[in-house]
């Protein structure tokens, strides 16, 4: 009762859970960025000619192009020359199951609770882990390799199946599109590929953790998924990282392409290191993400949880190209302490009778900065498009903020497009109520925020929305005395 | 069950309660009347451990243990129930899942079985009939467009299925019609026992018709000048408070 008064006040002191460092031997090249890195990584990965006249494309127009400031995010300026463009887990032998991999870099697995054995017993998901840069391990593959499903490392789809990715890289998100996906497809070192065969529905989650640990090291993914005509899939994809001071930029790419009656769900949870409790630290997140419903009556699902990072900038969206094809874009994103995040969407329509909805959910506590920004555009052709889009703030505390920046471009006037949004606030009362009936704080914060978040919640797979929902339990620790 | 000794207690800096003293036995029902301001509803917080109010003396023991220490939650797992005079709305939070939550918390912390859905629906419904509450409020967000009348009608609903030891009830009479009076005070009645307590707070008599205290106190200007029998309520409805704060011998 003494320290109430100041309940709301009070921000986290909860350190990151998954901070520490796993000692293994790096293979790194040198700092900053030029056209010999370039070459130097392609040749690293055994590139064909054409991806590195790819990447070298990119990096032209690169040079050419200046860091976006149009965010409502500050940071401080990031020299790109002070960056590690390649590291990876030096490896003496290809690796043939998982009791080869590194004692060291399992036990990292073990620690953040998803060893590779359990994953693979007991929850049936197929596990491509990357490590740092390189896929050190990869489960399930002779199963969804009898389906015809192919799900491996970026640089194994180079090596293995050439053709398919030569031909559909870079068709979501072009080289040249902006400047984080531009410097990402110059430099990327690795990420995963799924292809579902015409007709295939994948049987399970295929699920990728990320990792950044070298220190210093940029991360700079690279994700293509391709559904061919009435295939399905389910792709999970969930982050963490070790605790580090200085700042780490992250700039992945993803794509998706979605063929006629082909449905993409891509889910992911993000929990890279925000920083401190004072601002010192963590990840900068700037990602594009994009899925092209190509095919008539095809889908794509973005659902997100972001939680960690101390900047956050992404804007998953699809382009809906053929006639009658659905995007979706369900968020749930966190600010604490010093984080801010600028999410949101830009749903395309192209086609006749595409529809899209849109539900965003923003946190914030401390002194975080939580920014909605969506982008829905109807083309001239298409007929009958229909949008929803909802999106509510909730703030924590009263040092925190929400902002909301939705843009619409009409070209058909046959287009219907709802917006709604709210913003409300975690009161003291909200949580001496809860308090009187027996309720913690903590409980008290942890049912209003689920309360808040649940129909984002319900469009993740069952594991993934509880461990989505103590992530966010976690990431608001300390938030309410 | 109750003892409140020599209780001052201030909010934003102003002093509201001058030295409280009060004592119930199991299974009374205590009513605490008076004008606007004299501090009744702060005496209601306080007990139930409300963070905007400061208690500067006094000492407060509830079966035994010193209620002053406890944070408000572990009050109310220790059995005392406030039904708010302002319900707050949770919008998001589905009233069931509210009170599972909390009914389970409260059986955790007496080392009981927690109750699942089942269970917990089928007594639910027991107590729903009881208030005579429409089911459809179960699924509802907490008391988030609820009318005035089912705001307090679902805290008195809360407090019979937590079955706490003390219900503190601040003024649920106020805005309530006579019939939602009347199921309100039927509800409560249905929980009276030898072992449980109510601190009934009200500005009018009306409800203690009712629910029929055993002691009444007049609460003015933060201390208690009168306690009496039900009588006095009466009394007090037919002459108004004026009458009780001219007498001579009291301050």
């Amino acid at each position: 009762m003494t320290t109430s008064t100041e309940t709301i006040e009070q921000l986290a002191t909860r350190e990151y859970k998954h901070g520490f460092y796993t000692d293994v031997e790096q293979e790194t090249i040198p700092r900053g960025l030029s056209e010999d890195v370039v070459r130097m990584i392609s040749a690293k990965k055994d590139e064909p000619e054409w991806l590195l006249e790819w990447r070298l494309q990119a990096y032209r127009v690169w040079l050419t192009m200046r860091e976006p400031s149009w965010g409502n995010i500050k940071y401080g300026p990031i020299d790109y020359q002070n960056i590690i463009y390649y590291a990876a887990p030096k490896q003496k032998k290809t690796l043939s199951s998982l009791d080869e991999v590194d004692p060291e870099i399992r036990r990292t697995f073990e620690k953040l609770g998803i060893s590779l054995e359990e994953q693979k017993i007991l929850s049936g998901v197929a596990v491509d882990a990357v490590f740092d840069s390189v896929s050190v391990a990869t489960t399930f593959k002779e199963k969804l390799a009898g389906l015809g499903i192919i799900f491996c490392s970026f640089s194994e789809a180079v090596q293995n199946h050439p053709a398919l990715v030569r031909k559909y890289l870079g068709t979501v998100v072009p080289y040249s599109d902006n400047f984080f996906a531009t410097l990402n497809s110059a430099v990327f070192s690795d990420g995963s590929f799924a292809y579902i065969p015409k007709g295939v529905r994948c049987p399970m989650e295929l699920s990728t953790y990320f990792r950044i640990n070298a220190k210093e090291t940029g991360q700079f993914e690279r994700t293509l998924i391709i559904a061919e005509e009435g295939s399905y899939v389910s792709y999970l994809e969930g982050c963490t990282a070790p605790m580090r001071d200085e700042n780490q930029l992250h700039a992945a790419v993803v794509e998706l392409v979605a063929l006629d009656n082909a449905t993409i769900k891509y889910s992911t949870v993000q929990n890279w290191y925000p920083g401190d409790k004072d601002g010192k630290g963590g990840i900068y997140n700037f990602v594009t993400k994009r899925g092209k419903c190509q095919g008539v009556n095809s889908k794509i699902t973005w659902t997100q949880v972001e939680t960690g990072s101390a900047i956050t900038w992404k804007y998953p969206g699809c382009i809906l190209q053929g006639d009658n094809s659905i995007g979706e874009f369900y968020s749930v994103a966190t600010t604490n302490n010093w984080q801010q995040a600028d999410t949101g969407t830009k749903m395309i329509h192209l086609g006749k009778n595409t529809k899209s909805t849109i539900v965003s959910k923003g946190i914030s506590a401390g002194h975080g900065q939580n920014t909605y920004r969506g982008l829905v555009k109807i083309a001239k052709g298409a007929k009958r498009a229909h949008n929803y889009s909802q999106c509510d703030s909730l703030l924590i505390g009263d040092k925190c903020g929400a902002h909301t920046f939705p843009y619409l471009e009409i070209k058909n006037s046959t287009a219907r497009v709802e917006h709604e949004a709210s913003t409300s606030k975690i009161g003291e009362d909200q949580i001496f109520y809860c308090r009187q009936r027996g309720l913690s704080s903590e409980d008290a914060v942890n049912m209003i925020v689920s309360g808040f978040c649940r129909e984002v919640f319900r469009q993740l797979p069952m594991e993934f929305a509880v461990e989505a929902q103590k992530l966010l339990s976690i990431s608001l620790e300390g938030s309410v005395g | 069950m109750l003892k409140v000794r020599n209780l001052h207690a201030r909010v934003a800096g102003r002093e509201i309660l001058r030295g409280i003293d009060l004592s119930m036995n199991h299974g009374e029902v205590h009513a605490i009347m008076g004008p606007n301001g004299s501090g009744k509803s702060t005496l209601a917080r306080v007990l139930s451990g409300h963070p905007e109010y400061e208690v500067t003396e006094g000492e407060v023991l509830f079966e035994g243990e010193n209620l002053l220490e406890m944070e408000p939650e572990e009050r109310a797992r220790a059995g005392v129930f406030m039904a708010f005079q302002y319900p707050v709305e949770i919008p998001g939070v589905n009233n069931a899942y509210f009170l599972k939550a909390a009914l389970n918390t409260m059986r955790k912390h007496r080392g009981e079985e927690e109750l699942d859905a089942m269970e917990f629906m089928t007594l639910v419904r027991d107590r729903m009939k009881q208030l005579d509450m429409d089911e459809a409020l179960l699924s509802r967000p907490v008391n988030e467009g609820f009318s005035g009348g089912e705001k307090k009608r679902n805290e008195i609903f809360q407090m019979a299925v937590l079955e706490p030891k003390l219900g503190v009830l601040d003024e649920t009479d106020s805005g309530l019609d006579i019939d939602a009076l009347r199921v309100v005070a039927h509800g409560v009645n249905t929980m009276r026992n030898a072992d449980r307590s109510f601190l009934v707070v009200t500005h009018y008599q009306r409800l203690l018709n009712y629910i029929v205290p055993d002691v009444v106190h007049v609460l003015t200007d933060g201390r208690i000048i009168r306690s009496g029998g039900k009588e006095l309520a009466l009394e007090l409805e037919d002459k108004g408070y004026g009458w009780l704060e001219e007498p001579v011998g009291l301050k």
